[in-house]
Parts: structure tokens; sequence; C-alpha cells
């Protein structure tokens, strides 16, 4: 990887390349609404098992950001790379499709269904022969077989009952299982956009250990969080959004908390 | 999370909680034992096999229509326009077999699509236009009543001017002292049917999913507005079943049957424990709740009792079901 395909980040310097490969990366990505700017030509890189944390105030363009990343949104100009290949997404499927796996504040599972069935929303097991494909008759035992192995990797030993509603589980529970199904799926990069702003300490913590298990696999993790010490704790690099730009990329070893809420707000500049 | 939590055993009424959220079909099972009971003690005819052949083929009509009406419910919808489809689709099968010499089978098959046709129709209107599902069968209902009405020309089509197939659904087998008809058979084969593709599919498991969270479900994957078209053409289709039984059991088409039908599958389908804010319940609860509501009717019958306060029992029973969906519904972990 050559500096010259970064263009226009200024705090690339002290923020070097990540060891291992791009994973996913974008170039000069732009997106208006009307006449508001949400994008004005943004670049990003996130490597295979590095956390990239995104920070920004309110309204400088992280969740268009995010959105163009995930395909929720197409932007109108600029180029995604996915392991060096272009890729265009037009819809969240195709995102998923291509490896990259979201991680929502909120929305991430459907409360009366139980955990097999969320983890496996969208993409049921179905039985062999003319009963799963025609019928589409779900092979149950093997989805909560998966679904026991796949939380067991992730640490979440405290879920017992795979058929056990998700609303009885508590919110970082909760999360879990919805990190646990971007785990499980995200083949190359999983995306989650403040996934413990509506969790406590504990349970955030919880969220974040998995978080970091994920990098720990070789997958490409891009964390967007209000929550600073929580992006400082885990984020290999800090991708700071601000206006529709990136106003910087930090690492949490040369720069502190307070010095990336200056950068974010506008009260520095890098 | 779950150890912090264990600390203080929950108390009685977190247990009952706990335990309803997970089965929400024992409390309408337990409202239909504690009716029979009651309605065998004040007159023991009530539980013989006579009487309760009545009662099985009285809710058939109702229990089908509700299988439908689940589906929507399930989706966080809800069907006005239940009874118009089915009287609809009756009243084509029956005119078309008796004045177009139309063959019994294939009337049946073009009532059906009748019915397809006009949940279709529903679906379109709620996924396309995503207009409230209230609404648009609030239309619907109108419009399909018109549409029965205005074909009909407001008259009744007797079942002796029907072909064999179309009354077949009124056939009726002793099994010992019990008479079971051909459509309460058919009734309890769609019940199997669809409670099949909902416990056991990844269809099922969409219908759950888009109604308890559209937004997550959409999320992850699943195609939300293509669930919902196809909930609301699979309830058509039933409604179609639904006006074949209504001729064997009525005997003839008429246009002003089943006017209650929309209010009491709503009724069966609420008592049965499905959820009226979707991705909660079942069709064994819609089953029991149909039961419960018509034995209320035939338990206050023999009782002697004046008819009106079944209607009575009916408004409780609902406010109760919906209370205790309520309370369930706030479960915590």
């Amino acid at each position: 990887m050559t500096a010259a395909s970064d263009p226009g980040v200024t705090a690339q310097n002290d923020a070097p390349e990540p060891a291992t490969g791009v994973v996913l990366r974008a170039e000069g990505l732009t997106k208006k609404f009307g006449q508001v700017v949400g994008l004005a030509g943004v670049d990003l890189h996130v490597g295979a098992g590095e956390v990239l944390g995104v920070i920004g105030d309110n309204g400088a363009g992280k969740s268009t950001l995010i959105n163009c990343l995930t395909g929720a949104l197409t932007p109108d100009s600029g180029q995604l790379y996915l392991d060096g290949e272009p890729v265009v997404f037009r819809r969240p499927q195709d995102a998923r499709e291509a490896g990259i796996e979201t991680v929502y504040q909120t929305l991430g599972v459907a409360p009366a269904l139980d955990i097999a069935s969320n983890l496996f929303l969208g993409r049921e097991i179905r039985r062999g022969g003319v009963a799963g494909q025609l019928f589409r008759f779900l092979d149950q035992r093997a989805m909560q077989q998966k679904a026991e192995v796949f939380l067991k990797q992730l640490g979440i030993l405290t879920i017992q009952n795979m058929k056990q509603s998700v609303e009885t589980l508590s919110g970082g529970q909760r999360q879990a299982i919805a990190v646990a199904r971007a785990a499980a799926f995200g083949s190359k990069v999983v995306v989650l956009d403040e996934p413990t702003a509506a969790l406590g300490v504990k349970e955030s913590n919880l969220v974040l250990d998995m978080v970091r298990q994920l990098r720990d696999r070789g997958l490409g993790i891009v964390l967007v969080s209000h929550n600073m010490p929580n992006v400082w704790a885990v984020s290999d690099r800090i991708h700071v959004q601000r206006l529709g730009t990136c106003a910087a990329v930090l690492r949490p070893q040369t720069h502190t908390m307070s010095e990336g809420v200056a950068i974010m707000t506008g009260a520095a500049v890098v | 999370m779950t150890r912090a939590l264990s600390g203080d055993a929950p108390t009685l009424p977190q247990e009952v909680q706990r335990t309803l959220h997970a089965h929400p079909a024992i409390s309408p099972t337990l409202i239909l034992v504690a009716a029979w009971i009651t309605f065998t003690v004040i007159n023991p005819r009530f539980l013989q096999p006579g009487a309760l052949s009545l009662l099985v083929q009285q809710t058939a009509i109702v229990a089908i229509l509700a299988v439908g009406q689940t589906l929507i419910l399930l989706t966080a919808g809800i069907d006005l326009s239940v009874g118009a489809v089915c009287v609809l689709a009756a009243m084509v099968m029956a005119k078309i077999t008796s004045e177009q010499g139309v063959p019994g089978v294939l009337a049946i098959l073009i009532g059906i699509a009748v019915a397809m046709a006009a949940g279709l129709l529903n679906g379109i209107l709620v996924t396309r236009l995503k207009l409230p599902p209230f609404i648009v069968t609030l239309g619907t209902l109108s419009i399909f009543t018109a549409i029965a009405l205005l074909y009909s020309k407001g008259a009744t089509i007797e079942s002796g001017v029907l072909p064999g197939e179309l009354n077949s659904t009124g056939h009726t087998w002793s099994v010992g002292a019990f008479r079971i008809t051909a459509g309460v058979l058919l009734v309890l084969l769609v019940y199997v049917v669809v409670g099949v593709a909902l416990r056991k599919t990844a269809w099922g498991r969409h219908v759950y999913a888009v109604g308890d969270d559209a937004q997550a479900a959409g999320l992850a994957g699943v195609r939300v507005g293509r669930v919902l078209l196809s909930v609301y053409v699979v309830a058509g289709v039933i409604y179609g079943i639904g006006a074949w039984v209504m001729i064997g059991r009525v005997g003839g088409a008429s246009p002003n049957a089943v006017v209650d039908a929309n209010l009491e599958s709503i009724t069966a389908v609420v008592i049965g424990g499905t959820s009226l804010f979707g991705g909660r319940g079942g069709l064994l609860g819609t089953l029991l709740g149909a039961l419960i509501v018509q034995s209320f009717s035939v338990g206050l019958a023999l009782a002697g009792v004046d008819g009106q306060f079944r209607l009575l029992a009916v408004g409780i029973l609902v406010i109760l079901a919906v209370s205790v969906d309520q309370w369930i519904r706030q479960v915590k972990a």
C-alpha cells in the first residue's frame, strides 16, 4: 500500500497503513441530499484484523458514510474496493453477500423470535430435498446446534437455550446475538453502528470483548460510536469525520480522547 | 448477567407471566376448559355428543376465516374484509354454477381465485401504497360487499340449484354418537397445513419476524413487502375455502351471510392469544378462541340465559385477552 492511494488524508503520516492487507477501502465518496452535502469526498480503509473507530459530531456524515459502506445508500461518486476489487452496493443485501455484515444500535433483532431464529433470520438453514427446496422447510436442529456453536465461540455461554425468545434476554445479550450473527456471516468486514449506545457499562464491555475477538479472527471492523472511551479502548486507528470529510486519522496511542474531540468539533486542527 | 439476575428468585406472578409468555395457548385452553365445566354443570346436555357436534359445526366457518385473520394479525395488520371476501367468493361459486352451468369443481376453484385476487388487492394496497391495513380493509370491506350484492342482485342461491360438489362440505358422517361434516374436516386440514407452514418453514419464520419488528426483519435480509403480500394472498385463498365450507354449512349462498364474521374472527384470534401488535401467537390458540366464542353461544343458550349475555361475555373475554397479552409482552429478562 502506498501513500498515493490515500490522497487527501492529512494525518496518514502518524497513522500508517495496517500491518495486514486492506480489506475494505473507500475512495472519494460523495453523497448529496438535495442541497445538503452528506459526504464531500471521503477516503477510508480498514485492514483485516484491524479495528477502525469512526467518530464525528452529529451531522458530520458518520451515518451517511456507514450507510454507503453497508449498501443502505449508494454514493453519488467515489469507489469502494473489497479485497482490492471494485464493488458497488445497491442494497444492504449486496454488501451482505459480499461479506460485509452490519450491527445496528437497536434494530438488530426480532424480539419475539428465539435466538436461533434470529441468528439465521433471512438465511435459514433448510432441510434437504423437496421439503427444503420447494416448501422451504427449516432444519431447526441444525440451526440450534450451529447457533450454540456460534455463541460458544464468542464466549456467550450464559445463554443456554437457543429456543429462548430474544426479548427475555438483557440488552447486552441481545446486542451480543446481533454481533454473533454478524460474526457468523461476515466473512470480511463487520460494521458496528453505535453498538453500545443503549447499553450499560458492563454490557458494553461484553460487546467490546466480542469486537476484539472478531478482530483477532482477522475480520476488518468499523466501529462507529459516540462513546470515546469505547472507541479508544478497542480501535487501532480512529477516523475523525467532520463536515462531510475526514478531518484526521488518529491512533489512540498518539492522541488523547480530548484531542480527538477537539479535532472532531473543529476546536483543533491536525 | 443471568447470574446477577438469578440472585433474587422470581415471584409467583413473574413465574406465571413467564410461563404464559413461553406458551401463549395456555390461557385460552384454561378458559375453554373452565367454560365447558361450568356449562356442563349448569346443563349436562352441553357435553353430550349431539350438542358438541353442533358446536363444532357452528364453529367451522369462523374458525377457518380466523386462520387468515391470524396470519394477518401476526404481521401486525388486521383484516376487516374477511366476511365480505368470503361472501363474494361464495356468490361467485354459486352463481356461475347455477346460472352459467360451470362445473362444480371449476366453480369452487374460480371462487377461491376471486378470493385470492381480493386478498392480493388488499396486499398490494398495504405493501405498495403503504396504507395501514385497517384503512385498506375498511375500504375493501365496503367494496367487496357492494360487488357481492350487485353481482348477486341481493338474492340468495339455495343449495337445491347447486351441484353436489358445492354442497359436499355439508356432507355428514356419524362417528358413534358424534356427527362430523366434511366441512369440519376441511377446516381442520387447513389448520394443519397452515400451522405446519407457520412453524416449520422459512416463510412462517418470516411472517413472525415481519410482525415482530419489520425493520429488524428487513435489515436481516427478509423481503418484508413480499412476505406481507404473500400473507394477504394466502389469507384470501383461505377465505375462498371458507366460502365453500359456508355453502355446505348454511345450505346455499347468501349475500347477507357471515355479517358478523369480521369481528368474530378477530375476537377468536385475540382470545386465542395472538397479539394485535404482531409477531406473537399461533393457530392452536385461534382454534381454541373460535371454540370459546361458540361455546359461550351454545352454553348460554342451553343455560336458558338471554342471548345478549353472550355478547357481554365475549366482550369481557376480548378485553381480558388483550390485557393478558399486554402483561405478557412486558416480560423481563
